[in-house]
């Protein structure tokens, strides 16, 4: 139906953006590149010559590595197992009748929209402080002592806070994705003799898969890039330097621009991985 | 004046041919209705006439005149879609006088054609709705309203019922048949029903495949249907066809007979069999009989007091003079 | 048809998530009451925290302390800039990719949204010495066309899916009913554009508003909107609870207003359509 016309008029209307995300994606991608061949230190004498792989062995054989990879798996794994099986509870007891719907809708969702940096102190000084914190006021009253909590159990704290923010997030996406479940498949299993673990399992679990896998591969890339929630709370101290934050150490505060870039080019080599999944569930979606 | 003649129209979408070329004309003031089953090209054929598609060979000619070239709105046809494409921002009346205000009408004319269009199709009180508040059958009257102040040289239908209920439909069906009547102007419509097809047209056209399998009226396509498909395509319950041995002793390859024109006896006639499902509608029975002569149950219409007992043995009689014959390339032998 | 259930059955549901909803709500609720009280009186246990006198001395004492609508200010230009912004490259090419498809579409989208995949650490020093070469570290300008270029992906792909949705068929009727190109485009499309526009404004103001990355790390005190203001009462400050939580309340309070206004869009711009 389309003109030759049409087409070139096309091309012209989406060359602004494609231009724009094409630099913003290859321009700073180049450097980083670049930079990760160089021993660059802009504060010891800048750029000191091309090193060839050095920075990638010194990145993965210095000794701040394995426990950031360890700490970034744990905090993924730790915030998409609490965030998916709440979300899909939450989901399912979300969607079924009640008084007052849209106004517990509301109250789960609000975290969400608090920015990063208020819901990491709130949570640091308000909660988990453990002279002042709401934790500690509770834990005296009951005659325990008050809770390190952030240097005692500083990851587990972490995904405590980051679980907080991403549930309403998966359980919204559940919640719609439970709504779109015909509500006769559901009566069809009961008359066919399924009880409700079995409508569970082999009904709504099946039909919630797709979005969970959404939920799983959005929160990924997101978590994998969690900055600012360990930025105000531990500094990446106690364990909690993930590999996120080990690489802005490197680059902006040890000013190891080359050491810190090899890192940088293990970051975007994972996230891509994780992307090329989501890739496939979302352009499988385009087909439709 | 409404004559739209198509010559050797054809359409491709890239190497697929949808419509081989083909030729028909539409008089002025006829009610045309392309008929066929789904995909066979009617609605390409309709937005050929229409415009919304570029012909791929041959012409289309508007009261003479060629408009093959001529962008849709200045073709002087309306369309009724089957979505209805009202638009959902405006109110019923706006929607109505969307083509005349695009005409460039006075504000006061405007308001007068909308208000008499209203007025034909029952829709005044609904005026200041918008579509998303009105049922479907009032959504297809504003659509129908839309085409008909325009005053246009031809309405085109797409499928215009299809979205409707059978009750709603039946209704919508008189309706537009009243609007034909009283505007005289020529109409194409679009469907895949023949019954639609068979009740409301002066002229049918039945395709298949993007080719003509028929044109003619609804009792002709009836009577003397020009081949198989016409024979089995047009007719509510179909057409009876037997092929094989029974089919050549009339000298045929394919023997067709209507189920009214099947007599049915318990003790005597051409075919025996046994009675299966039968329907009753109350005027009429309609038996599903089991013969030697086909292997397909054969679809007798009888009178709605004949009752028989499932499994029953009956005798069935066609009569010769409405005894369908078609050759080996399904063509009808005179 | 849904079925009807007991009333016993629906009280509990009731109860049971009207609990759960305040467990989550509740540290918001917190931070609002502590921003009530006197500095003194925010550390003291829950119980006597609520026995308090209430004051709003907390709001004053905020912007007192620190130019705080400068901040504030800060925010409401980067958010609302970048995604005007980014409307106005991204409407043009979601409305080609939705009106004009061709094979290629499909990949553009998807390579569109693989830009939004780059981690932020991967290219942090490329970008901070651009800017500090650029003299555009610590504006607010610099930031805006960071920020719309990593919203960019999510702008054209929600403007996508709402143009599509757009049926065909009525572009056709208006072209039916005599409407030149601008015609269809000033009286049907836009129209019935707007609130999908609507929505992508709303949901990438409150992500501009949230980011938490590139506004710690490319802005100092001249630029620094309210995610990078308030990470400054990381340090010892942060022992005043009740400025900070009058500061948390403001900058929070805009943006979970236009949230709860948003739902529905969230969903959609952030799973890319995959879930609707």
């Amino acid at each position: 139906m389309a003109t030759q016309h049409s087409r070139s008029a096309a091309r012209l209307m989406m060359a602004p953006a494609v231009t724009l995300l094409l630099g913003w994606m290859l321009v700073p991608l180049t450097m980083t590149l670049y930079f990760s061949f160089k021993q660059y230190l802009p504060m010891r004498g800048g750029d000191l010559g091309w090193v060839g792989f050095d920075n990638y062995v010194r990145f993965v054989s210095s000794s701040a590595f394995w426990p950031s990879v360890q700490a970034t798996l744990v905090l993924v794994g730790g915030v998409l197992v609490i965030t998916v099986v709440l979300g899909v509870a939450l989901a399912l007891l979300l969607d079924q009748p009640m008084w007052g719907q849209g106004v517990v809708r509301v109250l789960v969702i609000a975290p969400f929209f608090v920015m990063p940096t208020v819901s990491a102190l709130l949570w640091k000084n308000m909660f988990l402080d453990p002279v002042n914190g709401f934790f500690a006021h509770i834990l005296k009253a009951v005659g325990l002592a008050p809770i390190e909590f952030l240097s005692q159990y500083s990851l587990v704290s972490i995904i405590l806070i980051v679980s907080w923010q991403w549930l309403p997030f998966a359980t919204l996406i559940l919640l719609t994705a439970t709504q779109s479940l015909d509500s006769e498949q559901l009566e069809a299993a009961e008359m066919d003799g399924a009880r409700w673990p079995s409508r569970f399992i082999f009904i709504i679990l099946p039909h919630l898969s797709r979005a969970i896998t959404v939920v799983i591969l959005i929160q990924t890339i997101f978590l994998l890039g969690i900055f600012a929630e360990i930025f105000v709370t531990t500094q990446g101290s106690f364990g909690t330097r993930t590999l996120t934050y080990l690489i802005f150490q490197r680059v902006l505060e040890s000013q190891n621009v080359g050491l810190g870039s090899a890192g940088g080019v293990y970051a975007i080599i994972l996230a891509n991985i994780v992307a090329i999944f989501l890739m496939r569930v979302v352009g499988k979606n385009l087909d439709a | 004046m409404g004559q739209i003649q198509l010559n050797k129209v054809s359409k491709s979408f890239g190497n697929v041919e949808v419509i081989p070329p083909l030729d028909l004309t539409i008089e002025d003031g006829e009610f045309v209705v392309f008929v066929g089953p789904s995909g066979c090209g009617k609605s390409t054929l309709l937005r050929l006439i229409a415009g919304l598609e570029d012909v791929s060979g041959g012409h289309v000619l508007i009261d003479g005149r060629d408009a093959t070239e001529t962008v849709p709105a200045k073709r002087g046809l309306a369309m009724v879609f089957q979505s209805y494409a009202l638009y959902p921002h405006m109110s019923v009346r706006k929607n109505i006088a969307f083509p005349l205000r695009m005409a460039g009408l006075d504000k006061a004319e405007q308001a007068r054609k909308v208000e008499q269009a209203a007025e034909v199709l029952n829709l005044t009180d609904y005026l200041d709705r918008r579509p998303g508040q009105l049922s479907g059958g009032q959504r297809q009257r504003v659509a129908i309203g839309r085409a008909i102040v325009r005053e246009p040289e031809a309405f085109l239908f797409d499928e215009p019922l299809s979205n409707l209920d059978a009750a709603l439909r039946v209704g919508m069906r008189l309706e537009i048949s009243e609007l034909h009547k009283r505007l005289k102007t020529t109409m194409i419509y679009v469907t895949h029903d023949q019954v639609e097809a068979m009740t409301m047209a002066d002229k049918i056209v039945v395709l298949q495949a993007g080719f003509i399998e028929q044109v003619g009226s609804p009792l002709e396509l009836y009577q003397r249907p020009r081949n198989v498909f016409v024979a089995g395509f047009i007719g509510s319950p179909k057409m009876n066809l037997i092929s094989g041995a029974e089919a050549a002793k009339h000298d045929a390859t394919t023997i067709g007979i209507r189920p009214e024109h099947i007599g049915i006896s318990q003790t005597e006639g051409t075919w025996k069999g046994t009675v299966g499902v039968s329907e009753h509608l109350g005027s009429d029975t309609f038996f599903h009989v089991q013969c030697n002569a086909s292997p397909e149950p054969i679809t007798v219409r009888a009178t709605g007091e004949l009752s028989l007992q499932y499994g029953a043995e009956v005798w069935l009689t066609p009569r010769q003079e409405h005894l369908h014959r078609f050759d080996e390339n399904g063509l009808r032998i005179e | 048809m849904a079925r009807a259930i007991t009333p016993r059955r629906k009280a509990l549901n009731t109860a049971i998530a009207w609990a759960i909803g305040l467990v989550i709500f509740f540290p918001i609720l917190w931070v609002f009451v502590l921003s009530l009280k006197t500095e003194g009186s925010a550390i003291l246990p829950p119980l006597d925290v609520l026995r308090a006198p209430w004051t709003f001395e907390s709001y004053g004492l905020v912007q007192e302390r620190s130019n705080y609508f400068r901040h504030f200010s800060n925010s409401v230009i980067i958010a609302v800039g970048s995604t005007f912004l980014g409307l106005l490259v991204a409407v043009p090419a979601a409305w080609a990719m939705a009106f004009v498809p061709s094979k290629r579409t499909k990949n553009i989208l998807l390579w569109m949204l693989s830009t939004k995949m780059l981690p932020a650490v991967g290219v942090l020093y490329p970008i901070y010495l651009l800017f500090i070469r650029m003299g555009l570290l610590d504006s607010r300008l610099g930031l805006t066309i960071v920020l719309m270029l990593i919203n960019l992906p999510i702008i054209v792909w929600m403007l996508y899916t709402y143009f599509r949705e757009i049926p065909g068929e009525i572009l056709e009727a208006a072209r039916m009913d005599g409407a030149s190109l601008r015609e269809e485009v000033l009286y049907v499309l836009t129209p019935m554009a707007i609130p999908g526009m609507a929505s992508t404004v709303l949901l990438n103001i409150i992500l501009a508003w949230n980011e938490a990355f590139w506004t710690l790390n490319l802005t100092a005190a001249q630029a620094a909107p309210l995610t990078a203001f308030i990470a400054s009462y990381s340090s010892p400050e942060g022992l005043f609870y009740a400025k900070l939580s009058a500061a948390s309340v403001m900058a929070i309070a805009p943006i979970l207003i236009m949230g709860w206004f948003s739902q529905k869009q969230l969903v959609r711009g952030l799973t890319f359509g995959a879930v609707k």
